[in-house]
Formats: C-alpha cells, sequence, structure tokens
C-alpha cells in the first residue's frame, strides 16, 4: 500500500470512558471481525485486562476504510505504562482523544494529551457516551477544546455503544491525519514499540516500519543492543496475526524473531536489514527504570522456586519488570522486585497469585533512592533495609501531579497536598466548575495510601494521574524496628525527617496492636541510629489453657491444638518471638501519621 | 489383653437447664426415667464385654444424676459392676439425707457438688437453682451420712463478679473443707442466648481471667491443696492421712486410659476408636428399646493423634512426662527453648526423660504444648 493510503493511529482516554468499545465498534464496522467471533474488549487478550477494564499490552490491529489501511495501536492508558504509551504513539501519526460526555476531561485525559502533543501527534478529538441521559456534549466538548486548542464544533460526537457516529471517526482519521512520512526505497528500520513473547515461536516484535521493508526469511538486526537474528515472517494483526509478504514502509504489524531470550531485544530498539542496514536508529530508545519497588516474598517459604520461575515466565511480556533476590531475616527468600508504578506493582501481584497461585506477602512499597555516600559514591538504593546509616545526601524522585476536581473540593485537596510535602505549580479552570491542580510531589508520599485519601476525601470526585519529573535532594531519615531488641529488616522505612518520629510512634503502636502477646514482655521499638523514637511493650501473656478438659472434651480440645499449631507455623520468627505475617504490613495502612 | 478398667454413665436429666452448660441435658422428663435406667442397662449389656471384671472407677455424671427418680437412681446403682472409686455428680439443691444414704449404701464413694459460687447475684446469672445455703446444707448432709470424699466445683469470670466475689467464693469452699476442688473458668459458647445476653461483661470477664486463674491456684496451694491438675486440687497427702484424693477415674482421662462411656452423648475410647453416641434422647431411647445399638460417631485415632493427645493431657498433670522409649516424644529444640524461658523442666532418664511444666508453663500450657507438638 503506498504511504497516502496509510493512516496510523492510538485512542487514548481516561479510565471507562469507552476506548475499548470504541475500537471494538471500529473492528466490527470495517468488518475486521465477524459478528460471530465479537466479545467485549476484543483486543484485551489478559483475564485481568477485560475484569478491570483495562488494557496492559499495546496491541495493533489493521483495519480497511474506504480504500484506506488504518492501523490502530491500542495503548495502556495508565500512566504508570507512560512508557509503553509514548513508545506506541511514537509509532502514529494521530490519535483519537475520547472523552466521556458525562465525565469531562479527567487527569489521564490531561496526561495523554499532552503526551500525544508531545510527539507531534494529530488530536481527533471525541466526546463519547452522548446516549446517556447525564450526558453534557457540550460541557465536555468546551473543555476538550480548552485542552488541546481547537473549536469545540470540531468535537466528533458519538456512541461507541450504538455505534452512532463511529464512522464519522473514520472519516476524520483519513482526512485529518496525516500519511506517515517515512522512504520506501531507503535501508529499513522499525521501531519495536512492544514485544510478547510465544513459547513455539519466540519473541514477537510489534512494529512500525518507518523506511524501506521486512519480509520473512530475511536477517535482521536490532540496532541499539547488536542482536542478530533471521526473520521468521512479518505480517500484520487482523485482529489475529496475518503473514504478508513484505511489511512496507508506513506499516504497522509484527516480525517474529525466534528469539528464546526476551533479554536480546528490547522495546524501543530500531530493527534493520542485515544486507543493506541503515546507518542512524530511529529516535526513541530509552531504558525504563523502575521506581517503585517493594519486597515479593512467598507465604510459605517451599514455594520460593515457583515465585522465581513466576516471576521469570511475566518478565517474558513485561521488560519493564525488575526482580532481584532478596533475604529478609524476618521474612525468608523472596525477591525485590522493581515497578513502573503501584498499577503495574498491583498488577503483577494479582498475576502472580491468579495465573501461578502463589500466596504472597507483598511488603510495604518504598521508592528508588539516590544516596551520596560519605567517599562521594552516589548509589541507587532500592530497599529501606540498605539505606546506608550516614549518608551526605538522599534525593528522591518527584512526580508532577495532576488532579482534576469539582472546584469544592480544592480546599481538602490542597491540605492533602501539604500533608503531602507537595508543592504547588499552578491551577486552571477547564469549565466553571472544574479545576485542574497541578503539584510536585515526592512518590514516596504516593505510593502508600495517597490516592485512598484523595477519594475519600473528595468523595471520589478526584481524578489523578501523574508521571516522574526527577530526583530531588530530601531531609530523609531511616527509621528501624526493634522487636526484643533486634532490628526488623523488613520494617525498616525511610521518612522525611520532621515525620519521622510520628509515624514511628504510629507504626511501634500498630505493631503492639498486631504481635500477640508472647511468654515474655516484648520491647518494639522505634530508632533513627542509634536513638530511640518511640516505644512501646507488649506485656507478657500469664496464662493460656483451657481450664476443663475430660474425657468428652479430648477430640475438641485436641483440634483446639491442631488450630493453635497452624496459627503458630503461619507466623514469622524475629528473634524469639512469633511475629504474624499481617504484623509485617502494618506500615501499608498506618493511619496518616504525618498529618496530626 | 487386659479389659477396659473405667466406666462412665451419663444421666442427662436436669431440673432446668443452666445458661450456660454445654453437657447433653434434658429437662424434667420424669416419665422417661425408668425407660432411660432401662436403655442404660441393655447398653451395659450390649458393651460391657470390653470393661475389665475388676473395674477402678466409675463415674455418674450429667446432667444431673441426682435429679433422677431416686429408685431409678439406685436401680442403676445396683444394676453397674462395682469399682474401687465410685463417683456420682450432684446439684445442692437434689441433696437429701435419704439421697446421701441411698447413694452410700449402694456403693459410691465420692460425690462431686457443683457449687459454682457461693455469690446469691452470681448463681442467678447462672441460672441455678440452689441458693448458697442449699450448698452448705448438702454438703453437710453429705458429711453427716458419712461421705469422706467430696469435691466442690467452683466457676470464675461469671458475668458480674468481681475480684472480691472470688475472694470469698474460695474462702466459702475452704470453709466446708471438702478434700477435692475444681475450678473451672466459665466457658460461654458464641451463639448461645447466654452469651448474646451477656456479651460486653463476659469480654471484661475474660480480660480479668488470667488474674483469676492464679489468684486460685496460689490461694489453694496456701491453704493445703495440691494443684494436680490444671483445674483440679485436692488436698496434699500430708493433710489427709497420707490418703492420695486425686480424682482416680479423671486421672484416667489425662493419662490417657481408655474408657467406656454409656448413655446419651457420652464419649468412649477404646483401642484406638473414639466414639460418641448420639445426643438426641429419642432414638437413643428407640435403639435400645429395640436391642440395637445407638447411633454413634466414630473418630480413629492413629497413632499420631495418640501421641498428640498423650502429651496434651499429661501435660496437664503435675506428675511427669515421661518421654522417648515407647513414650511420647516432643520437639527437643521447643523445649530447650521453654526450659531457658522457665517454662518446662526435664529431668534426664535412661530411656529418654521426664518432663514437667514449672508453675508459670501449666498457666501457659495450651501455648507450650502446641509448641511442643509443632
Amino acid at each position: 500500500m503506498d504511504l497516502d493510503h496509510i493512516r496510523n493511529f492510538s485512542i487514548i482516554a481516561h479510565i471507562d470512558h469507552g476506548k475499548s468499545t470504541l475500537a471494538d465498534r471500529i473492528l466490527e464496522l470495517t468488518n475486521t471481525v465477524s459478528g460471530r467471533d465479537m466479545r467485549a474488549q476484543v483486543l484485551d487478550t489478559m483475564e485481568l485486562e477485560r475484569e478491570r477494564g483495562i488494557t496492559i499490552k499495546a496491541q495493533a490491529v489493521r483495519v480497511s476504510w474506504k480504500g484506506h489501511e488504518l492501523n490502530l495501536i491500542d495503548t495502556p492508558g495508565h500512566v504508570d505504562f507512560t512508557y509503553e504509551v509514548s513508545r506506541s504513539l511514537q509509532a502514529c501519526e494521530g490519535a483519537v482523544l475520547v472523552v466521556d460526555a458525562a465525565q469531562g476531561v479527567e487527569a489521564q485525559t490531561v496526561a495523554n494529551a499532552y503526551l500525544a502533543i508531545e510527539n507531534n501527534l494529530e488530536i481527533v478529538p471525541v466526546v463519547n457516551k452522548i446516549d446517556l441521559p447525564q450526558a453534557d456534549p457540550d460541557g465536555a466538548a468546551a473543555e476538550i477544546a480548552e485542552l488541546v486548542g481547537g473549536r469545540p464544533e470540531d468535537v466528533l460526537r458519538i456512541s461507541a455503544k450504538t455505534g452512532d457516529g463511529v464512522a464519522e471517526i473514520l472519516d476524520a482519521i483519513v482526512e485529518r491525519i496525516p500519511p506517515p512520512a517515512g522512504d520506501p526505497a531507503a535501508p529499513p528500520r522499525a521501531l519495536v514499540f512492544d514485544s510478547s513473547y510465544d513459547q513455539y515461536r519466540g519473541v514477537v516484535a510489534f512494529v512500525r516500519v518507518v523506511d524501506g521493508s521486512f519480509a520473512g526469511g530475511e536477517p535482521v538486526r536490532a540496532m541499539a543492543q547488536g542482536t542478530r537474528f533471521e526473520a521468521e515472517e512479518a505480517g500484520f494483526f487482523s485482529p489475529t496475526m496475518k503473514a504478508a509478504k513484505t511489511l512496507d514502509a508506513g506499516e504497522v504489524g509484527y516480525v517474529i524473531t525466534g528469539l528464546k531470550d526476551v533479554s536480546r531485544l528490547r522495546v524501543g530498539d530500531t530493527l534493520t536489514s542485515e544486507r543493506s542496514p541503515a546507518a542512524e536508529p530511529l529516535p526513541g530508545y530509552k531504558d525504563v527504570k523502575p521506581m517503585v519497588f517493594a519486597g515479593l516474598f512467598p507465604t510459605d517459604s517451599d514455594d520460593y522456586p515457583d515465585l522465581r520461575d513466576a516471576l521469570e515466565r511475566l518478565k517474558l511480556n513485561d521488560a519493564a519488570l525488575f526482580y532481584e533476590p532478596e533475604t529478609s531475616q524476618a521474612l525468608g527468600f523472596g525477591f525485590r522486585c522493581g515497578f513502573l508504578g503501584l498499577l503495574h506493582m498491583e498488577i503483577v501481584r494479582e498475576r502472580l497469585e491468579r495465573e501461578f497461585d502463589l500466596d504472597l506477602l507483598v511488603t510495604a512499597p518504598n521508592v528508588a533512592y539516590r544516596v551520596l555516600e560519605k567517599n562521594g559514591d552516589w548509589v541507587e538504593v532500592h530497599n529501606p533495609s540498605e539505606m546506608p546509616r550516614e549518608v551526605e545526601a538522599v534525593e528522591e524522585p518527584y512526580v508532577r501531579a495532576s488532579i482534576i476536581v469539582p472546584k469544592d473540593y480544592v480546599g481538602p485537596v490542597m491540605e492533602l497536598n501539604n500533608d503531602r510535602r507537595g508543592r504547588f505549580d499552578h491551577m486552571e479552570y477547564l469549565s466553571p466548575e472544574r479545576v485542574l491542580l497541578a503539584y510536585e510531589l515526592p512518590l514516596a508520599e504516593i505510593v502508600l495510601d495517597y490516592y485512598d485519601q484523595l477519594k475519600s476525601r473528595t468523595r471520589g470526585y478526584a481524578s489523578f494521574d501523574y508521571d516522574v519529573a526527577g530526583f530531588r535532594e530530601g531531609q530523609l531519615a531511616r527509621v528501624d524496628i526493634l522487636i526484643a531488641d533486634e532490628p526488623v529488616d523488613a520494617l525498616s522505612m525511610i521518612v522525611h525527617r520532621e515525620a519521622a518520629y510520628s509515624r514511628g510512634r504510629a507504626l511501634v503502636e500498630r505493631l503492639r496492636e498486631e504481635i500477640p502477646r508472647q511468654y515474655f514482655d516484648v520491647p518494639v521499638q522505634a530508632a533513627i541510629g542509634s536513638r530511640v523514637i518511640a516505644r512501646e511493650t507488649i506485656k507478657a501473656k500469664r496464662k493460656d489453657v483451657l481450664a476443663k478438659c475430660y474425657g468428652g472434651d479430648i477430640t475438641r480440645k485436641r483440634k483446639l491444638l491442631e488450630k493453635q499449631k497452624a496459627g503458630k507455623r503461619r507466623m514469622k520468627q524475629v528473634g524469639a518471638v512469633e511475629v504474624p505475617q499481617e504484623a509485617f504490613l502494618a506500615v501499608l495502612n498506618l493511619n496518616d501519621g504525618n498529618k496530626k | 489383653m487386659s479389659g477396659v478398667r473405667h466406666l462412665y454413665v451419663h444421666l442427662p436429666f436436669c431440673a432446668q437447664r443452666c445458661g450456660y452448660c454445654d453437657f447433653v441435658t434434658v429437662v424434667g422428663r420424669r416419665g422417661q426415667h425408668a425407660a432411660y435406667v432401662d436403655a442404660l442397662l441393655s447398653e451395659l449389656e450390649l458393651e460391657g464385654d470390653v470393661l475389665d471384671p475388676k473395674l477402678e472407677t466409675l463415674f455418674l455424671g450429667g446432667g444431673t444424676p441426682t435429679f433422677t427418680e431416686p429408685a431409678e437412681l439406685e436401680r442403676l446403682l445396683v444394676a453397674l459392676p462395682p469399682a474401687a472409686e465410685v463417683t456420682v455428680e450432684a446439684n445442692p439443691e437434689t441433696v437429701t439425707p435419704q439421697l446421701a444414704s441411698l447413694l452410700l449404701r449402694n456403693g459410691v464413694n465420692r460425690v462431686s457438688l457443683g457449687a459454682q459460687t457461693f455469690q446469691p447475684r452470681l448463681l442467678q446469672v447462672l441460672g441455678r437453682v440452689a441458693g448458697p445455703d442449699d450448698v452448705r446444707a448438702a454438703f453437710y448432709h453429705l458429711r453427716d451420712a458419712g461421705f469422706d470424699n467430696i469435691s466442690l466445683d467452683l466457676i470464675y469470670g461469671i458475668p458480674g463478679q468481681k475480684p472480691a466475689d472470688l475472694d470469698a467464693d474460695i474462702e466459702d469452699a475452704l470453709g466446708l473443707g471438702p478434700e477435692h476442688l475444681s475450678c473451672y473458668e466459665l466457658e460461654a459458647k458464641p451463639g448461645t442466648r447466654f452469651t448474646h445476653a451477656h456479651g460486653e461483661e463476659l469480654r471484661r470477664q475474660a480480660e480479668a481471667m488470667e488474674e483469676y486463674f492464679s489468684r486460685v491456684v496460689e490461694s489453694l496451694v496456701v491453704a493445703g491443696y495440691r494443684w494436680y491438675e490444671t483445674a483440679n486440687f485436692c488436698r496434699t497427702a500430708s493433710s489427709a492421712d497420707g490418703r492420695d484424693l486425686r480424682s482416680r477415674h479423671n486421672l484416667a482421662y489425662w493419662r490417657r486410659r481408655d474408657y467406656l462411656g454409656l448413655g446419651v452423648g457420652a464419649v468412649s475410647t477404646v483401642s484406638g476408636e473414639r466414639r460418641r453416641t448420639t445426643p438426641r434422647l429419642g432414638p437413643y431411647l428407640e435403639a435400645l428399646h429395640e436391642g440395637r445399638p445407638p447411633l454413634r460417631t466414630i473418630e480413629p485415632l492413629s497413632a499420631e493423634v495418640e501421641r498428640d493427645e498423650r502429651v496434651m493431657l499429661g501435660l496437664r498433670l503435675d506428675e511427669p512426662l515421661r518421654l522417648g522409649a515407647g513414650a511420647p516424644e516432643v520437639d527437643r529444640d521447643a523445649l530447650r527453648r521453654l526450659e531457658r524461658l522457665g517454662l518446662a523442666r526435664l529431668t534426664p532418664s535412661a530411656g529418654g526423660g521426664e518432663l514437667t511444666l514449672t508453675q508459670r508453663g501449666r498457666l501457659l500450657g495450651d501455648a507450650v504444648t502446641a509448641d511442643l507438638l509443632a
């Protein structure tokens, strides 16, 4: 197909604004999927994606419309996957921006729209769900026009549910989005914007061809990594894989690499031909760095090998997942895992528990820290218990956060952000009723319970999104927890100096409630270095025996004993103290200690 | 093989049901007492061949055995095989001079009297029929008839009870000079009316329980009683002319001997099996009337379960538990840890040692047992 008849586009939207439904309607309208094969969220194949109504992996599907070849690149909507979104957007020339007519512009709409604008994409704004009784298409259109520039009357009005207006979107894609630029005669270059792993065929690269063409049987090289392989097959998705003789400049599709090791082909790399290699790779290769870390431990230590295998397998399709073995005195053998953000962490955890049937203990998440040591070396710390006690300086990641709320909730949100060490950047009225608040916040303040707090203080009306802005120095302290004078690595935390006392106090109080009484008094302390900042004592128990036990009671009594034994097996031994696993999660739901 | 030397007979009838009670009981039904005794005797006929010709102990429990029609009770006592120790449980309001002599002339040599408390308002909370003076009167009727082995039951942790009430109960009980005392914490079953009615107060009492327990132990030990089982005390041999006043029947449970139980809801442990007879009176009577064994649930007991039970029960006693060489084994690492904590003591011996719990260890007996068997 010549370049003039190709259009490459994404659909971007806030969660639940109808992105997947719109994609379904487009597949139907263009007869890409027969009515018989149609089901909701055709492009979301993972169980979790369907259930949560989100897209985690990028997908690309080719459809035909009035003599044109349209490539729809479906992207994850959530900011945790911003890197994937921006890669996908790089493969496009335009984006359909979908906004719910009843909800209006939301935080994710803003974040995604900015990303599209940064990537010089032509935006086709759309108001969806105009069939809803509470829809306000004019209001939503005005908000979009305000956000992306342009006139409200250019905003398309549709119902993805009924299909009303979907054909007009396809027409607008052909009319407004420019055809891809690129040189069919130049040495081939293709951007890898995602990949998946097929156990029979190895790594499948999802690519956007920029110059030249690719075909099965040809030797190919990944330019940044230098990996060489023979392309087994090139083709496109419609929506399942269809082999093609060639994949040409401007087109979107896949290349089957046959590679068995997923780490040998990174997303963002440029493929070229080994026979006539391009001189320069495409721009866009960037190593993605996890920002949120947590320890994952099997509840039953026998499951450690299973957890290792499961992480290995997840990593095949999730290049952003990082893990390394971790040994905790308290929790035994596990893995310290790095995630792009909280949703990413939650998804990995859920997939491990569901797809691999593992019972996990996940420690409180923390962020990555950059630490300047006394000897002048910078090191990155992923675990509070590894934070050196003597440091020159500590830097922590900050995020740019966009929060959109009805104007009545501006006060509570500002108060929350102030409590969380936020720096106010600016405020915008998206409409007379709705306000965009832009803040810079330490990521560490978000990873615990920020989102829950935000929801409860705004009665669920706030929408929130963020992206990482960089590292800044912070006045941070490492707080250690000692149980019966033994430091417990899994409970160490890094907190702002001003909050250290109240967080330490709150955690020690929680632990006193969570840890059952033992045979002896157990002091629980929080300390910065050798200075104890909070202390509680769990009093020894004095009685633990059932008074009555005769011939008719023996079986019942023995069953109680079995229960008691099973309870003990679930405990983790910290020195001589038995600590229930739940106690290690106490730090997760500390009452907002630094607030008071 | 020697036969079973311990026989339990359950008599379920009561004047009324006490709110906290979880035994199999039947209120009233005087008309059924004769039929019930018939059923017991035909059950004895069916099951009795496991019994040793020389019984060590016979125990009549309930319910309120002494609420049974006197003529029927006597018919039963006459028909049951003789034993070295014959105990009958009694409620104070049922004990008359006539009943006391009926028991004595039919071979009963030990009576366990359910006093529970001497505080009128607490007796009322428990829903007991007797008042404090009924308890004293019953005790003296038994003494006057010639009983020289009387046990009193006390309950603590009653809704509304204060530490001073418990002290007064102990003092009142000691004032009667019983040979034996059983002291239980009130165990309120979740979901019962009693628990529902006293929920808040029961939680408060549960917190006070550990204080009550050590108070009971200390007071009775000081008064010259031997704390021979978690909830049981008897006069020391030196204060009782050298007599061993422990309940021999209950000792058999704690030493995990086999025993046969007759009657509705009764439990037996015989040759590696635990059996519980149906707790429903109608089907029980009907089956035995037709000469069939009543419905029973059977629990096979593996060697491991038996070991666990030996340790669990044995550690309730003040006498040492023999370990190793034909006796049960425990987790030795846990044992060393418990020794360091001052909760257990191991006296080495040729076979494998003898395990005793310290006073604190016994107060924490369930947790200690779980550690030793984990």
